[in-house]
């Protein structure tokens, strides 16, 4: 009975057939990816570890909540938002050159080849200001009795606790004219720097409101490294996969995959692509959303 | 419409037909969207919840269960590993089972770091701990 089954089906693991039914060159873009998984999950399962041993980490709505064009109002997650719409919309674009590959559509292929490119190149975009904005957007701090403005960088970061009003005013006292002078600036914009800086250290504090100053103390140390490298390196992948998609974009317009008679390299920058989608969703739920 | 039945590479033994129409694409793509926006709805749920209690750690477990639905849409239809053989499927599929253990035993670690110093160092748990001081300012 047993042989009347095998006779029916294919052999895969008798030799003479590639087991897996698929194309060499796609098998190891398969295997790639899964190495490179490993790789991403090392670096998530390691930021991971760090955040659970420690009592407080950031809360991602208070880090992410700028948008651009939107000055300081508070809106968490909107841009996150955008860049992940703008990925997932890429992803399209790129499934619908591959399915148009199976077709042989040239002219489709270079199409949508044409708008995943466009989307990648977004999503940069979006990836440089969020980075600018982070690293240049100052908040004041307490640091050592004193208040002080810093950005987020790979050592600092200024998103941890929120202080009590009462530590606030003592550390008025020891902090430098000038930081009182620009954290008095963001509450009243009408004064220009100059004419903040000409007044005295008393009339500077007496004109804070500390109740709506939110200051905070140094975040966890590990933050900004995590974020830089874990994003940038996605970021790096997003690049080199728009490089990759260039490049098979003119390879499609020059006719080359029509003369091969088939677009299985279509399929391969798309394989590659889809994983840079793939991380995206896990970076996102990372470092953005839990 | 030139077919692309003649002889891709020899490796493969099936070709299977691509389909006709972009409609599996598309309601993947809606698929996707709609559990973004979930996800983001929950996300701002958090902000509204106090970080420590169990019902925003549930929240937590749904949004890591709604990712791992949006990483299935992307590798089963976009990266077309569901159209493969069950050969295929496995050899993708059984490897990624170390990351069950990969997060849960760094996670257990690193949380038995965390008891370790809040149980020994009283220094660290005084300054790190929120419920010493905080909330206050708003």
């Amino acid at each position: 009975m047993s042989n009347n089954l095998t006779t029916h089906q294919t052999k895969w693991w008798n030799g003479g057939r590639s087991p897996f039914n698929m194309e060499y060159g796609k098998l190891m873009m398969w295997y790639f990816l899964m190495s490179d998984t490993f790789t991403f999950g090392a670096f998530l399962i390691s930021y991971g570890t760090i955040r659970v041993s420690q009592n407080f980490w950031p809360d991602p709505n208070v880090v992410f909540n700028a948008l651009p064009g939107a000055g300081h109002a508070n809106l968490p997650l909107a841009f996150v938002s955008v860049m992940t719409f703008i990925l997932i919309v890429s992803s399209v674009t790129m499934v619908l050159a591959v399915h148009a590959g199976h077709h042989g559509n040239k002219k489709a292929v270079v199409k949508w080849m044409f708008w995943t490119i466009i989307g990648g190149l977004a999503f940069l975009g979006c990836q440089a200001w969020e980075w600018h904005h982070l690293i240049t957007g100052t908040h004041a701090v307490l640091a050592e009795g004193k208040l002080e403005l810093i950005g987020q960088t790979m050592r600092e970061n200024p998103w941890g606790k929120l202080v009590e009003g009462t530590e606030v005013v003592d550390a008025l006292k020891a902090t430098s004219h000038e930081t009182v002078a620009a954290i008095v600036h963001e509450q009243h914009s009408n004064f220009t720097h100059e004419q903040l800086m000409g007044m005295s250290h008393e009339q500077l504090t007496g004109m804070l409101n500390v109740a709506e100053l939110h200051i905070r103390e140094k975040g966890p140390v590990a933050f900004g490294g995590y974020f830089y490298g874990i994003t940038g390196f996605h970021g790096f992948h997003v690049f080199s996969g728009v490089i990759i998609n260039i490049v098979m974009l003119i390879m499609a317009q020059k006719g080359v995959f029509q003369r091969r008679g088939h677009y299985l390299m279509i399929e391969k920058a798309g394989l590659y692509w889809h994983f840079v989608d793939l991380v995206w969703v896990f970076v996102f739920l990372c470092f953005y959303l839990i | 419409m030139e077919h692309q039945d003649h002889a891709v590479a020899s490796e493969i033994t099936f070709h299977h037909e691509p389909s006709n129409d972009t409609k599996r694409i598309w309601s993947t793509f809606w698929v996707l969207l709609f559990i973004t926006l979930i996800e983001l709805g929950l996300g701002l749920l958090l902000y509204a919840t106090d970080w420590q209690s169990s019902f925003n750690l549930a929240i937590k477990g749904v949004i890591v269960i709604l990712s791992l639905a949006k990483a299935f849409y992307i590798v089963s239809i976009f990266m077309h590993l569901g159209d493969e053989i069950r050969n295929m499927i496995m050899t993708i599929a059984v490897p990624l089972m170390l990351f069950i253990w990969f997060i849960a035993a760094f996670l257990l670690d690193g949380n038995s770091y965390k008891n370790l110093r809040n149980n020994y160092d009283k220094h660290f748990k005084e300054r790190t701990s929120v419920e010493v001081k905080s909330k206050t300012g708003h």
